[in-house]
């Protein structure tokens, strides 16, 4: 048996952000999920959701639990990621100065969701869009 | 009086059934059922939310009575720091606590002395490392119990220094016992209390806090011994010098007082239940990494919010602070580093029992099971009207759903699907009266 979650993160959002994250957590303490798994989970989730708000011309947030393993998906329209090795290293970020004022943008973002994940995985065009994967073991 | 979870609970002479109260719990513990309200114990954290709102005053907190004192050779009061802002600067603190001394205890002590110490040694604890980023403060029980019911992966970050409550009838016990003229189980303790949290924190069994040698025998309210108070303040003998606490450690009752200590930290502090879930929320996620110390109070203002005090919270603090301001009596007790580190290294500061989350139960405890009912949840919760409106007794309508699939509560319990049921019915009943039976005999037309 397996359950999905999917959020739309609109560019900007920044009235709605958090709200994803906050919800895969309690759908996962209700499924039954470990504690240690949900933080892992929601740093990523908050993580992904923050960059499609602050980074991407919107996009969606996919959350599949199996018996197993759980995959969380960051999903975006655009404009893609130029040169990725760079985008992952810790410190490094594209955010505006109006970004960063709202305490954003210090580019941990990527380096943090590989950090918690068990397997993480990120494919990007630019002109096309970004898709992480991320799955946690349960 | 009994051991309880949580000193929470109904009048249900009082209750309507109104569902107020509902949704102001932040742990969604009250339903709804037979017309009165219902507190979930497992989930109740004492946070008074619902006493402060019910407009029928039918949420109570379980308190002790004065009268308790009576059971006990030599009774000792030990005033929570709120006190203060409860009555106008223009009565001494030694009036204060002289007039709670002449409701019939032998003594009085400030827990601004015991705040004082935890304040000093929360420098240290900081310093032991052996805590997440960022240390959490234990200060506000409701707050402790959030952290264990809703946020399971922060208990690990809570402090486990004892409280300043705790503290003070260590050492109050402590000095009688070198005294050596009562025995220990002839002293009585009591905590003058601003909320109901406290008071379960001093009833409760499970905390392993206390042994015999921090014992508290009974929570009083403020509320309950307010009017006295203010009989007794102007007219009872005044001890002079009977307050001995600092400025700081006075604080303890407002938000950020206990902050204070951590000097050169990056703490926040922020009061109100709703407002410390959110920044509870932002630090779960991680967004909050540079914060050093949290305190987070479950009233607004701090403890002078709390639900059995007398006075406006805002007012409160403001009487508090115009003290600490002008405080500087001679009787004050400032203690040395040494001391203090000295108390701290003792061991006896620290609460034993590790801090262990409380989360609620899984929707099932196979996996498997736990997405088909979530399935089930989202179909039923799409079939509700979202208007929130709390007619089913429950919080919301995903409550409902949820309660429904737990097998608590049924589908027409919410007054929009059983009008719509009893439409379908009306629609039927008509449908079933057109039909032309066929022993029926023609109706005949009237002229």
């Amino acid at each position: 048996m397996s359950y999905e979650l999917v959020f739309d993160v609109k560019r900007g959002d920044f009235d709605t952000a958090g709200e994803a994250s906050r919800k895969i957590k309690r759908t996962l303490q209700q499924l039954g999920v470990s504690n240690k798994v949900i933080r892992k989970v929601s740093i990523a989730g908050y993580e992904g959701e923050m960059n499609l708000a602050i980074h991407s011309s919107g996009g969606k947030i996919i959350l599949e639990v199996g018996e197993e393993e759980l995959v969380l998906t960051i999903e975006d329209t655009g404009p893609g990621i130029a040169n990725i090795d760079l985008a992952m290293t810790a410190g490094w970020s594209t955010a505006g100065d109006e970004v960063r004022q709202m305490g954003f943008g210090a580019g941990m973002g990527l380096p943090n969701m590989k950090n918690n994940a068990d397997n993480f995985q990120i494919s990007s065009k630019i002109g096309e869009g970004t898709k992480i994967v991320m799955k946690f073991l349960v | 009086m009994e051991k309880l979870l949580h000193s929470v609970y109904l009048d249900e002479e009082k209750c309507l059934g109104c569902t107020t109260c509902l949704r102001s719990c932040p742990t969604g513990a009250i339903r709804v059922r037979g017309g009165k309200a219902i507190i979930n114990e497992s989930k109740c954290i004492d946070c008074g939310e619902c006493i402060r709102i019910c407009p029928h005053h039918a949420k109570l907190a379980k308190t002790d009575p004065l009268s308790k004192k009576d059971d006990y050779e030599y009774t000792v009061a030990m005033v929570a720091p709120a006190i203060i802002g409860q009555f106008k600067p223009k009565y001494s603190i030694d009036q204060i606590l002289s007039a709670v001394k002449a409701l019939g205890f032998d003594e009085v002590v400030e827990v601004a002395y015991g705040a004082e110490i935890v304040g000093q040694a929360l420098k240290y604890e900081y310093h032991a490392k052996r805590y997440p980023h960022p240390l959490i403060s234990s200060a506000c029980p409701a707050v402790v119990k959030l952290i264990q019911v809703r946020f399971p992966e922060l208990t690990g970050n809570i402090c486990r220094l004892k409280s300043p409550m705790a503290m003070t009838a260590r050492l109050i016990r402590k000095r009688i016992r070198e005294e050596g003229i009562y025995k220990n189980s002839d002293v009585g303790v009591f905590f003058i209390t601003p909320c109901a949290a406290k008071a379960t924190m001093v009833n409760n069994p499970v905390s392993s806090e206390y042994d015999k040698y921090d014992q508290i025998d009974g929570a009083i309210a403020i509320k309950d011994i307010y009017s006295d108070l203010a009989s007794l303040i102007g007219s009872c003998p005044i001890q002079e010098g009977i307050h001995n606490t600092t400025p700081e450690s006075c604080t303890w009752a407002l938000s950020g007082g206990e902050s204070d200590y951590l000097k050169n930290k990056n703490v926040l502090h922020v009061d109100g239940i709703q407002n410390v879930i959110n920044v509870l929320e932002e630090i779960e996620c991680g967004k909050l990494d540079t914060i050093e110390f949290f305190e987070g109070l479950a009233c607004i203002g701090g403890c002078v919010g709390g639900c059995l005090t007398v006075e406006n919270n805002y007012v409160a603090k403001m009487y508090i602070q115009d003290r600490a301001k002008t405080m500087k009596q001679t009787s004050i007790v400032h203690m040395s580093d040494e001391y203090v580190k000295s108390i701290y290294n003792s061991g006896m500061m620290h609460i034993k029992e590790r801090i262990l989350p409380r989360s609620p139960e899984p929707l099932d405890q196979d996996i498997n099971k736990a997405i088909e009912k979530m399935k089930q949840i989202e179909v039923l919760e799409s079939k509700l009207p979202g208007l929130d409106c709390g007619s089913c007794g429950a919080p919301g309508c995903r409550a409902l759903a949820e309660d429904i699939v737990a097998g608590k509560a049924k589908e027409i319990d919410c007054v929009f699907v059983l009008k719509d049921r009893v439409r379908d019915l009306s629609v039927l009943t008509n449908e079933l009266l057109q039909v032309e039976h066929p022993t029926e005999k023609p109706l005949t037309k009237k002229d």
